[in-house]
């Protein structure tokens, strides 16, 4: 078996509060393979996007590493792409600007920067509104651009928190529907957090439900789906109903 | 972008009309005061100058050639005063902004010295400086300074974290974060210090240019109250409004070119 893409090993964190250190996340095992959608979900609270904000750099864990094709992660680089719940656009910069901001980075000639621009506004369907400004865009837009920003900027991995949680649930399909078929295009491989049980069951080859805080892997479930997935078929409703189950006692332990 | 809070929203051009009609109205009873005045004898009219005297004031200077001179004193000190005062409050509102250390150190003398009036140091800097251009620069250099660093600083503070992420995970080293980030963020709250900055200037320059100055709007206007020649003084004043008015105009300018994105 080839190396794995992601590899987090033993990763712990606490934070300090009121003087106590308060462990977030109880320390997580887990492998991501190349070009594989993996979804961690869980209770609020249970640190999944603790974890996610280690992978990505810009947390640095209490115990252990995370390992990105080999290499050890020691702050956010060009090589793991992350979109935001709060999309995070820069708003001096028009969309074009937006998503040719990381080439330009690296230092990419103009003509490329156009080719990568028109490229990735088409698959994600904003190719009529490059010179717009982010205030002029409607939330959805907006994390459409995000996402055509990231995968602009050609990242190793792509780290997504919970991208879809600030949107309205028809918009939120939508995306979803984007998101699954810019995958079959592009065959990233991409950590996604969610809360939401069915976007995990759509969306993720591997679902990782964890345990409420500390949180702990608690179980992964292999969802062995057709490439488009249909939301009412009974083989997704029974995935997600066993996910259901699992996540359900890990909210109850939360409330009692 | 205006709204008031009552009434019907008015069309550019109607909008428009109403300010200038304002200004014609105001003129009017200014005249109108001043004719009341010189007829009725009710005081010295020279004292109560109306609008055409001014004119007329500005108009004998312009043609005997003096005004020019005094308008570039005061805008040349102004410039000078002023592009030093940003430049110096920017670039280390920004360093303080982004480096805690320096932050720390610098903070505490500003917060020290910005309570004290600029003016109440007006003095001292002509006692250090001497009553030349120096002091008069330099002291709008300070005067200005403040505003400018402390808004920037400010602006630096309150930027969004998650947006200093968002560049960081596209690659952006130290140096292109803080161009190309931090600097474009704080961008349209630098611009409103730079705008106090300019009201600022044209404040403290009138007063400097009042003690020891041979030329300059500010002289004109002390000159003017040595020998009653109040339409030379208020005429004085009037172009020192339409400067600031037109120092305003390049900072909205400068806003409309580089913050078209705020909507």
């Amino acid at each position: 078996m080839s190396a794995p893409k992601i590899r987090i090993a033993g990763v712990s964190k606490s934070f300090q509060s009121d003087g106590r250190a308060a462990a977030a996340l109880g320390g997580v095992d887990l492998d991501v393979a190349e070009r594989e959608l993996l979804c961690l979900l869980g209770p609020s609270g249970c640190g999944k996007s603790t974890l996610l904000n280690i992978v990505a750099g810009f947390l640095t864990p209490s115990t252990g590493t995370v390992f990105v094709d080999g290499r050890a992660v020691t702050g956010p680089g060009a090589d793991r792409g992350v979109v935001f719940q709060e999309y995070v656009l820069f708003p001096w910069l028009t969309v074009a600007g937006n998503v040719e901001f990381g080439p330009k980075l690296a230092g990419a000639a103009a003509a490329e920067r156009q080719q990568a621009v028109a490229r990735y506004l088409d698959l994600v369907g904003l190719g009529a509104h490059a010179t717009k400004f982010p205030a002029q865009l409607s939330g959805g837009m907006k994390q459409r651009v995000a996402i055509a920003r990231a995968l602009a900027n050609h990242p190793s991995i792509i780290l997504m928190d919970e991208p879809f949680g600030a949107l309205d649930a028809q918009t939120r399909e939508v995306l979803q529907d984007e998101l699954s078929r810019i995958q079959r295009v592009e065959h990233k491989t991409i950590v996604f957090v969610t809360h939401s049980i069915r976007e995990a069951v759509y969306l993720a080859d591997r679902v990782v439900v964890m345990t409420s805080a500390p949180g702990r892997i608690k179980q992964i479930f292999d969802v062995k789906l057709p490439e488009v997935r249909d939301r009412f078929a009974p083989e997704f409703t029974e995935i997600e109903a066993a996910i259901t189950r699992s996540v359900k006692e890990e909210v109850r332990k939360v409330h009692e | 972008m205006e709204w008031g809070l009552r009434g019907p929203a008015l069309a550019k051009r109607r909008a428009l009309r109403l300010k200038l009609a304002a200004v014609l109205g105001f003129l009017v009873v200014w005249s109108l005061a001043s004719f009341v005045v010189v007829v009725t004898k009710l005081f010295n009219p020279i004292f109560f100058p109306g609008p055409w005297m001014i004119a007329g004031a500005l108009w004998t200077m312009a043609v005997k050639g003096q005004l020019w001179g005094h308008i570039g004193a005061t805008l040349s000190r102004v410039a000078i005063g002023f592009t030093a005062g940003a430049v110096l409050a920017i670039s280390l509102g920004l360093v303080a902004g982004y480096v805690r250390a320096v932050r720390n150190v610098l903070e505490p003398v500003v917060e020290m010295l910005r309570p004290i009036p600029p003016l109440a140091l007006l003095p001292l800097f002509i006692v250090w400086v001497g009553i030349g251009e120096g002091s008069k620069v330099g002291f709008i250099t300070y005067a200005t300074f403040f505003p400018m660093f402390l808004t920037t600083v400010h602006a630096v503070g309150r930027l969004d974290p998650l947006l200093v992420r968002a560049a960081q995970s596209l690659g952006a080293r130290p140096a292109q974060l803080f161009f190309r980030v931090i600097l474009p963020a704080a961008l349209p709250e630098i611009l409103v210090g730079v705008r106090l900055g300019v009201a600022l200037a044209f404040f403290v320059i009138v007063i400097s240019e009042f003690i020891g100055a041979e030329q300059g709007l500010g002289f004109l206007i002390n000159d003017g109250r040595s020998f009653f020649l109040v339409p030379q003084m208020l005429g004085a004043a009037v172009l020192l409004g339409l400067l600031g008015y037109g120092g305003n105009v390049l900072v909205r300018v400068v806003e409309r070119r580089y913050l078209g994105w705020q909507r």
